[in-house]
């Protein structure tokens, strides 16, 4: 595995399924009393959040915590960003107080390779959602929850089935992570979406695109609802919402159309109503809750991959100065 | 290293074959009933990954002698490694505790090979984050000796002395074929404990 987690495209078949293989032993943890393990003692790792988030900050600083792993939280509010400090000065902050990884999420896409493939940081940089680009580890929790329903063991991977991702994938960057990572485990994808809220270049990437919900529904295996991100629309991409949620919204009816085990799944947060009627949301179907909770595991073995074993920062002189070298 | 290349490994000559490990999982299950007195609370826990297979072996053993079902689980000890920092992170393999928990109850644990002792003070480490049982008590197949800690094993397959230099290797039919107690000279790409603290710079 690499150092970083930048994005899902960086991950091979074998890394993903060991993350999800790894995860599926830590999930065993919060059924324990004691859910804490020993491993990242000593550590440290910044949570850097350049942009508001309850659920991934907060999953973070739970498997953070429960690796044993000293946290420090850093938000731009009220923070020197805020006065006006540069991305690049801040991570020579953090370097400097010896941080092993940075947690970061970022309104602008790119941020997290920029830290990564810079040498301001020396520790492990996991992105945590840059703008419309990447949220890897959602991918890898949204995976882990498929794989569990349809294909459960360990070293499974997800060949053949067949996963629908309906609504905002323009702004999505859930949608971009999934779409590399379910390839790469052998999923076929399919977007569902208005055609303003599909991406220019969509065609370069592994994916059918469609218009219509109500024809996919039969041959979908997984369905997964985005959020219709208001906050970073700035045009009028559909004409009323209550369009948008006729024609791209789950409903009791559509959920009927959907084969027997076929599971519903919102990346979170939920807005009712919209993209999904509480019908839906409400039903044993829909996995946004266990999400979450899958989330801690594969945010766990996440960190216990990158920063478990043998870093940089531990590896012998001679190791630092022939990496330099090169 | 240089140096230790040049002076050609024996061969690994068989300390203990197949009969013997057999006969060795006997006498461990009628000692265990022995000392727990008909084993009424034992749980037997396996330590990745011959240990596992040795631990099912003596619960059958200890069924057979007490014709009652020994819980039988199997323990990861990875992520309380100490050594964790000397090489990139490993997988992890299955944890399994019983349905009943260890609570209240003899737990031992089982493995092929006790060295340092390193191992087993991870297991320790990790048994304390799941439960609180009565007792702990270890059975091995072999002691080679060479401890880095205090810990003893309460039931000893074979007492194998043996020299920093040399390898044990446990072979059990489930995972190589055959069963046998193996000793050689250390294989340089295999890593214990010690050989990384005489020479860290080993190749992975």
């Amino acid at each position: 595995m690499k150092r970083h987690l930048v994005s899902t495209a960086d991950l091979t078949r074998d890394d993903a399924l060991l993350i999800l293989d790894t995860a599926e032993e830590l999930a065993q943890l919060s059924g324990r009393a004691v859910k804490k393990l020993p491993t990242l003692r000593g550590r440290t790792v910044v949570n850097l959040f350049f942009e508001d988030s309850t659920r991934t900050k907060t999953s973070f600083e739970v498997a953070e915590k429960r690796l044993s792993a000293d946290v420090i939280n850093f938000s731009a509010k009220g923070s020197s960003v805020s006065k006006g400090e540069s991305l690049k000065d801040t991570a020579l902050t953090l370097q400097a107080m010896g941080a092993d990884a940075v947690v970061i999420r970022h309104h602008a896409s790119g941020a997290p390779a920029r830290l990564a493939q810079s040498d301001w940081l020396h520790g492990s940089v996991i992105n945590a959602g840059d703008g419309t680009h990447e949220h890897p580890t959602q991918a890898l929790l949204d995976a882990f929850t498929m794989r569990r329903h349809l294909n459960p063991g360990a070293g499974k991977d997800l060949a053949g089935r067949r996963i629908t991702i309906v609504g905002d994938v323009l702004h999505s960057r859930v949608a971009r992570s999934n779409v590399h990572l379910l390839n790469t485990l052998g999923a076929e994808v399919t977007f569902v979406a208005p055609p303003t809220l599909v991406p220019i270049g969509i065609d370069t990437w592994p994916c059918q695109v469609s218009y219509d919900l109500d024809a996919v529904l039969p041959k979908t295996d997984a369905l997964m609802m985005l959020r219709v991100q208001r906050e970073r629309m700035n045009a009028a991409f559909f004409p009323t919402e209550r369009e948008y949620s006729r024609r791209y919204g789950m409903d009791g009816l559509r959920m009927a159309q959907l084969p027997e085990h076929a599971i519903v799944m919102h990346p979170g947060p939920m807005v009712r109503g919209m993209e999904i009627t509480a019908e839906v949301a409400d039903s044993p179907r829909c996995t946004a809750v266990e999400q979450v909770a899958n989330g801690v595991s594969i945010r766990m073995a996440v960190l216990y991959l990158l920063l478990g074993g043998a870093t940089l920062a531990d590896a012998p002189r001679t190791t630092d100065s022939s990496e330099a070298a090169q | 290293m240089t140096t230790h290349a040049s002076s050609a490994p024996r061969p690994p000559h068989q300390v203990l074959d197949a009969t013997d490990v057999a006969r060795v999982v006997t006498r461990i299950a009628h000692e265990i009933v022995e000392r727990a007195k008909g084993a009424e609370d034992v749980v037997l826990l396996g330590i990745h990954t011959r240990g596992v297979h040795l631990a099912r072996r003596l619960q059958t053993k200890l069924t057979q002698i007490t014709g009652r079902e020994i819980p039988f689980g199997t323990l990861d000890i990875t992520m309380y490694r100490d050594d964790l920092r000397l090489k990139p992170a490993r997988a992890l393999e299955h944890t399994e505790i019983p349905a009943d928990g260890i609570d209240g109850k003899l737990v031992i644990l089982v493995d092929d090979v006790l060295f340092s002792g390193r191992t087993i003070r991870a297991a320790l480490d990790a048994l304390s984050d799941i439960g609180r049982p009565r007792a702990v008590q270890l059975a091995v197949l072999v002691d080679r000796g060479h401890r880095e800690l205090p810990i003893r094993a309460d039931y000893v397959g074979k007492n194998l002395p043996t020299s920093l230099r040399e390898a044990v290797q446990v072979q059990l039919a489930d995972t190589d074929g055959r069963d046998g107690v193996l000793v050689g000279d250390r294989d340089y790409t295999a890593r214990s404990s010690q050989a990384l603290a005489a020479d860290p710079h080993l190749p992975e």
